[in-house]
């Protein structure tokens, strides 16, 4: 999608303010009812549109991400643009500065469109956790598009947008990706620069991007990995123009398939997930069975560690610096009891009437997971799993090369189905919460469908790679979709 | 279970603001999340050492030096305070 379009550019078959106004004219037919964005930055975008179709006049030569339209989750700052994260506590937050992956994204001229929906703070699988709307699933509206990177999935698949970036903790963009039948990067925990990407837990949180295929995810991800001084945590390592190592062979290449991923899977999941093993096989892969004993301990470390470092994360968020306050509240007439007047009171009303019940929720676990005489029973507890969770994969990978799963144990649900219990919501990342515990690359793509009630609902595979082996984690999955001329065919039914 | 006091409990720990019915609501939930957690304590996990940062870095550090705000500009960043006073985060006295 995005050679094709910047082949377009430097053609000079379409401009890039020509095909940013078409997206808009899209944007505008068809959000009302898929509820994609929250913000639209029009004037940023035709501004860098105009600047593309400068060059290109000039013959100067543009990066493979110039001109073309994407969208960014709303938990990524873009200068001077509205960020909420989801979040009525940031309802009026303008960002001062942009995102190193914004600044990176901009650097390669690429248009901004706007930013999208998301589950408050990142914190959900459904984007029904929204303070603002919900976001539907463009192949059946009657279903959650997954999240929390629920919004930039469907402007990507809904041709909202040509590529997105979104985030993912514990499977945010993987899920969702799966859901909506493209393509969704994790990148190696620390890769890509988290600067002023508002944090949720910071030892699992990773930027990267959604796309409609695995050549334009490893496109952007060559523009937005890289060391950036400004992040603490941000990887040394060399970058790569990773497309170059798309080349589709993987010949003798290890594909584990972990035995307790499988146990009591869906049997129509278990096909489209054993005829893609199958096609891996004839593309010349090993396919070995592999243990990852401690699977069933994920999801429980997960959920300790994660609203352990939200609850200290989201802190900061407490009515006093910036953000909803709640005297604004009572100036503007809303619904709080009284005017907060005392400091500790200011914090109480802020916090309560400015996060939703989720995001409460997860605080509440993380500060009792942390309080004293609880400590060492949860957080270190979980602590000493997430190590043997990481041995698991060690071990794994002195046997294979990548690790195949489900992206997700279902295909997209239907609003409400889960949001009355938590822990039926939480299973959603049962097999995406692992990568980000062990720090691994993995990325979700599309297999296949299975036909529910008259539609057919996408579902994704994930492949994990070794620290920091984005290239053959990219290259299996380009291989595959390759092998499958896979262009997401049910989303262009959709779109017509 | 966990009782009412013990929800408010965390919830006043977490410096956050809720009602009874919230409070009947996070008993329910809280519990039944914590209880799942008990899985874990079924696993042996004695001599191992905690993980604390995945890539195995430890303390980055820079030279102490002040940083300037630079063209990012202090204006931008006040703006976004709910209240200033010349120049400063206006904040509730405490005393």
């Amino acid at each position: 999608m995005i050679k094709e379009l910047h082949n377009k550019l430097i053609s000079g078959e379409i401009t890039s303010v020509k095909l940013t106004e078409q997206y808009f004219n899209a944007i505008e037919k068809k959000d009302k009812e898929i509820g994609a964005y929250l913000t639209l930055t029009e004037q940023l975008a035709l501004k860098q549109a105009e600047l593309v179709d400068e060059k290109i006049k000039k013959g100067e030569k543009i990066d493979l991400l110039a001109g073309i339209p994407c969208a960014v989750k709303d938990n990524i700052c873009v200068d001077g643009a509205r960020a909420t994260a989801g979040s009525k506590i940031l309802d009026n937050y303008i960002a001062p500065y942009d995102a190193s992956v914004i600044k990176n994204i901009k650097e390669a001229d690429a248009v901004i469109l706007g930013k999208t929906n998301l589950d408050e703070f990142a914190m959900g699988s459904s984007t029904e956790n929204s303070a603002y709307k919900k976001t539907k699933n463009p192949i059946d509206p009657e279903r959650v598009p997954g999240g929390s990177s629920g919004g930039s999935a469907t402007a990507v698949a809904g041709e909202l947008a040509a590529w997105a970036l979104g985030s993912d903790t514990g499977g945010s963009i993987r899920q969702p990706a799966s859901f909506c039948g493209v393509v969704g990067l994790n990148p190696n925990y620390v890769r890509v620069s988290r600067y002023v990407l508002i944090a949720m837990a910071s030892s699992l949180d990773q930027i990267g991007p959604i796309a409609r295929s695995v050549e334009d995810a490893a496109i952007i991800l060559s523009r937005i990995s890289g060391f950036d001084g400004k992040d603490a945590t941000s990887a040394q390592s060399g970058e790569k123009p990773y497309e170059d190592y798309l080349t589709g062979g993987i010949k003798g290449l290890k594909i584990g398939i972990p035995r307790e991923y499988l146990e009591g899977l869906d049997g129509r999941i278990q096909e489209r997930f054993d005829e893609t093993v199958a096609k891996f096989k004839e593309l010349g892969a090993e396919i070995r069975e592999i243990n990852l004993p401690h699977s069933q301990y994920s999801l429980p470390t997960y959920y300790i560690i994660m609203p352990s470092e939200v609850s200290s994360n989201l802190a900061r968020f407490d009515g006093i610096k910036y953000g909803m306050r709640i005297d604004d509240r009572v100036k503007s007439g809303d619904t709080p009891d009284h005017a907060a007047s005392a400091l500790l009171e200011t914090y109480l009303d802020t916090r309560k009437y400015g996060f939703g019940e989720e995001v409460k929720r997860r605080i509440m676990l993380g500060t009792y997971a942390l309080s004293a005489g609880y400590y060492d029973a949860y957080y270190k507890k979980a602590q000493r799993v997430r190590a043997l969770i990481k041995k698991d994969f060690e071990d794994a990978f002195l046997e294979v090369d990548l690790i195949f799963s489900p992206t997700t144990p279902e295909t997209a649900f239907k609003f409400g189905e889960k949001t009355d219990d938590p822990l039926k919501m939480y299973l959603s990342d049962i097999y995406t919460v692992t990568a980000n515990l062990a720090g691994v690359p993995a990325i979700s793509f599309p297999i296949g469908t299975i036909s529910k009630e008259g539609k057919e609902l996408p579902l994704g595979g994930q492949l994990m790679g070794k620290w920091f082996d984005e290239e053959n984690v990219l290259n299996a999955a380009y291989a595959y979709e390759v092998r499958e001329s896979l262009f997401i065919k049910s989303v262009n039914e959709f779109t017509g | 279970m966990l009782t009412k006091d013990e929800v408010q409990h965390i919830a006043a720990l977490a410096r956050i603001g809720i009602t009874d019915k919230e409070t009947e609501k996070y008993q329910k939930d809280l519990s039944a999340i914590l209880d799942y957690f008990k899985e874990l304590q079924k696993l042996g996990t004695e001599g191992i050492e905690p993980i604390s940062h995945i890539t195995g870095r430890f303390n980055v550090l820079r030279e102490d030096e002040v940083e300037d705000f630079g063209d990012l500009g202090k204006e931008a960043i006040m703006k976004n305070a709910p209240e200033t006073k010349k120049g400063f985060v206006k904040v509730k006295s405490v005393l």
